[in-house]
């Protein structure tokens, strides 16, 4: 009797152990990548302590590289919560990555032709950046809900169409032929983002990257909409049983999908560049995916994720300066922290172990409270 | 118009298609045992980008075309074994274990070609072995066929007998029941005695070999060298030619051959007074439409199987 009424909140039920191991397993997955990248930089580079000093605490020398974070982060949380959207309800559309390109593109065509005020030219050129966004994730989408191929495939070949849309577009509607080199003219002053801390790049994207995360969590884990996503995606079968329109929702969740991702692509347009000079995939699409993974799908932890990838990624790129290790290190790191988060058995035995004793010590709480 | 008509009629045109097929075809045979045997995934592009990079790493060390063969071979199947591990054993999504796989090699190959080359885009500092064309001993005396089938590479004429080997391989001998029997039904097989895993394995080292041979056949035929991501999505076409196939050797190579002239058709339309970027968006889009054709076919055939049972 005593013994319940004094410390009842010590034991763990077995959804407690399981939510603690799942964090213990992505930090144990982002070790052993890096300490595999640690090992590959001892083995390549002729100065290794240099390198890893770089990498390590690269970024955080000067306040511009510290900026460099930032910005790098923020066109990973829009991609990352637009992931969460489409791969809670596990469909596999990697048509972020040409939605961030087609949202890039939508937002130039606004900021290089319209002459608009301030305040209503980068939000119009947001919005057609967003809707390029949710038309390429619409097209694997569509694919799948209409004539049932997977989004695989088809959201890749979309991808490279993408790519080769916005740089015909470019190329033969958009170009600006003093620049040079392949870009669109410049875009207006009106439509560009504000910066808001001297000495970066930080823009006020960041600001929108943050409406966004809280967005998608309410979203996501607080609507009925998006627990009908979260059902769709666990469980497509047991949704349409309970009268959820499993096809429409799987459709919303990848139109707001593409919608976030071509949004992030337009708010990196205004925000860090003058002119629209991509020349190939942007990678921020895949990255988000990543991003997704490790966040376990909740935009709440995208910012983390986020952050924690942008970090290795300017860590990376200040070795790649400063040693003789290129920066691909970043995508070595990423593969292995994948494949270890997503790799079910991967610590399975430890976890087990930990279930069964939570769960002992559960029944012999009730066992003590029955023979009181 | 006319110019253009000209040169897709044309023989040179011919023995292009022919070219482009190689890769896919390779690649689509590799899915299509892989689809057999149950363990399908999308990790095809690594594979193929890997065993691209080691055969030009692995011969231009050497200075021995077999050595490079080997080396390619061990790359590409190595992906497909840490697939196989990750996913079988560890029990790890498929679809993410292959992206993850895709962005490794990706990385990977750009890293060491660093590593090795101080460059990051070609290998053409590396003195790589290129295979062999083969000008085809009565064929090429034919007039417009001798044009357009002989004086291929040695990869190209084996990636035709692959169809056939593929064949007898999946459909007429003990291990391919085996590989058929695991991708139906793998508990059933399992109640046979078949031993699920080390079958599942195999089929991957088996279509490890052959996306190998479609990278190798990219850098050391297609090409002398290796390029940065120069598999360039033809490992998800050769999923999609899988499918529309329908997982069957000859179907396969026609639709592997269908890509294969929309491929050629870009490199044509290049040359002659076409947008570039509407010309090299052909393969993707094509590829896009044969998907959803084969889906929209399949459904039809579940529709009309369903409603003939009652």
């Amino acid at each position: 009797m005593r013994n319940i009424l004094t410390k009842p909140a010590k034991i763990k039920t077995p959804k407690e152990v399981e939510k603690q191991f799942n964090f213990l397993r992505i930090i144990l997955a982002v070790g052993i990548a890096l300490g595999i990248a640690m090992i590959i930089i001892l083995l390549i580079s002729d100065d290794p302590l240099g390198a890893i000093y770089s990498f390590v605490v690269g970024p955080l020398t000067t306040k511009r590289r510290m900026g460099n974070v930032i910005e790098i982060m923020t066109p990973l949380i829009f991609t990352g919560v637009g992931v969460c959207f489409i791969f809670s309800a596990n469909q596999t559309n990697m048509a972020v990555e040409g939605g961030f390109l087609l949202g890039a593109l939508g937002a130039t065509v606004i900021a290089t032709t319209l002459q608009l005020p301030p305040v209503l030219h980068p939000l119009f050129s947001m919005l057609l950046g967003g809707i390029f966004g949710m038309l390429a994730c619409a097209v694997p989408a569509g694919l799948y809900v209409k004539f049932g191929s997977k989004p695989v495939v088809s959201s890749i070949m979309v991808n490279w169409t993408s790519l080769y849309i916005a740089l015909g577009v470019i190329n033969h509607i958009l170009r600006d032929p003093s620049a040079g080199f392949l870009s669109s003219y410049k875009i207006a002053k009106t439509a560009e983002l504000p910066g808001i801390l001297k000495g970066t790049n930080i823009h006020a994207g960041i600001i929108i990257a943050a409406i966004v995360v809280v967005f998608g969590y309410l979203y996501l884990y607080k609507s009925k909409f998006g627990y009908e996503i979260r059902t769709v995606g666990k469980n497509p079968e047991f949704a349409a049983y309970s009268g959820i329109p499993v096809n429409g929702v799987i459709m919303k969740a990848q139109l707001i999908g593409g919608f976030l991702a071509g949004l992030g692509g337009a708010v990196e347009l205004l925000g860090m560049y003058s002119r629209f000079q991509y020349q190939g995939q942007t990678g921020h699409g895949f990255n988000g995916i990543l991003v997704g993974i490790i966040a376990g799908y909740n935009p709440k932890l995208v910012p983390f994720a986020a952050l924690f990838l942008a970090y290795v990624q300017v860590g990376a790129d200040v070795m790649q300066r400063s040693s003789d290790i290129p920066i691909e290190l970043v995508n070595i790191i990423q593969a292995i922290i994948i494949m270890l988060v997503v790799a079910e058995r991967f610590l399975h035995k430890t976890k087990h172990k930990q279930l069964v004793k939570a769960a002992n010590a559960q029944l012999e709480m009730k066992g003590a409270a029955v023979n009181e | 118009m006319n110019s253009v008509l000209a040169s897709i009629f044309s023989a040179d045109f011919l023995f292009s298609v022919i070219r482009i097929t190689t890769p896919l075809l390779f690649g689509a045979l590799a899915a299509l045992v892989c689809n057999r045997g149950g363990v399908l995934h999308i990790a095809f592009e690594g594979s193929m980008l890997t065993a691209a990079f080691c055969g030009v790493v692995g011969s231009a060390y050497s200075q021995n075309l077999f050595v490079g063969l080997l080396a390619g071979c061990a790359g590409g199947v190595g992906i497909m074994l840490l697939m196989g591990y990750f996913n079988l054993m560890l029990n790890a999504n498929r679809v993410l274990t292959g992206i993850a796989l895709n962005t490794f090699a990706t990385g990977g190959t750009i890293f060491f070609l660093y590593v090795l080359c101080d460059d990051k885009g070609l290998s053409t500092s590396l003195r790589s072995l290129s295979f062999p064309n083969v000008e085809l001993p009565l064929i090429k005396d034919i007039p417009f066929l001798g044009t357009v089938l002989s004086g291929h590479n040695v990869l190209t004429y084996f990636s035709f007998l692959a169809v056939i080997i593929v064949w007898i391989l999946v459909f007429k001998t003990p291990l391919g029941l085996r590989i058929r029997t695991v991708g139906e039904n793998p508990n059933a097989a399992a109640s046979v005695g078949i031993n699920v895993i080390k079958t599942q394995f195999l089929t991957l080292i088996i279509g490890g070999l052959l996306a190998s041979l479609g990278g190798i056949y990219m850098s050391m035929g297609y090409l002398s060298w290796f390029a940065r991501d120069m598999v360039a999505g033809r490992g998800f076409m050769a999923i999609a030619a899988q499918n529309l196939g329908g997982a069957m050797p000859l179907p396969t190579f026609l639709a592997a051959f269908g890509f294969g002239i929309a491929n050629a058709l870009s490199n044509v339309l290049q040359t002659l007074n076409v947008p570039a970027e509407a010309v090299q968006a052909i393969p993707y889009v094509a590829t896009l439409i044969g998907l959803a054709a084969y889906s929209s076919s399949q459904k039809r055939q579940k529709v009309l199987t369903e409603t003939g049972k009652k």
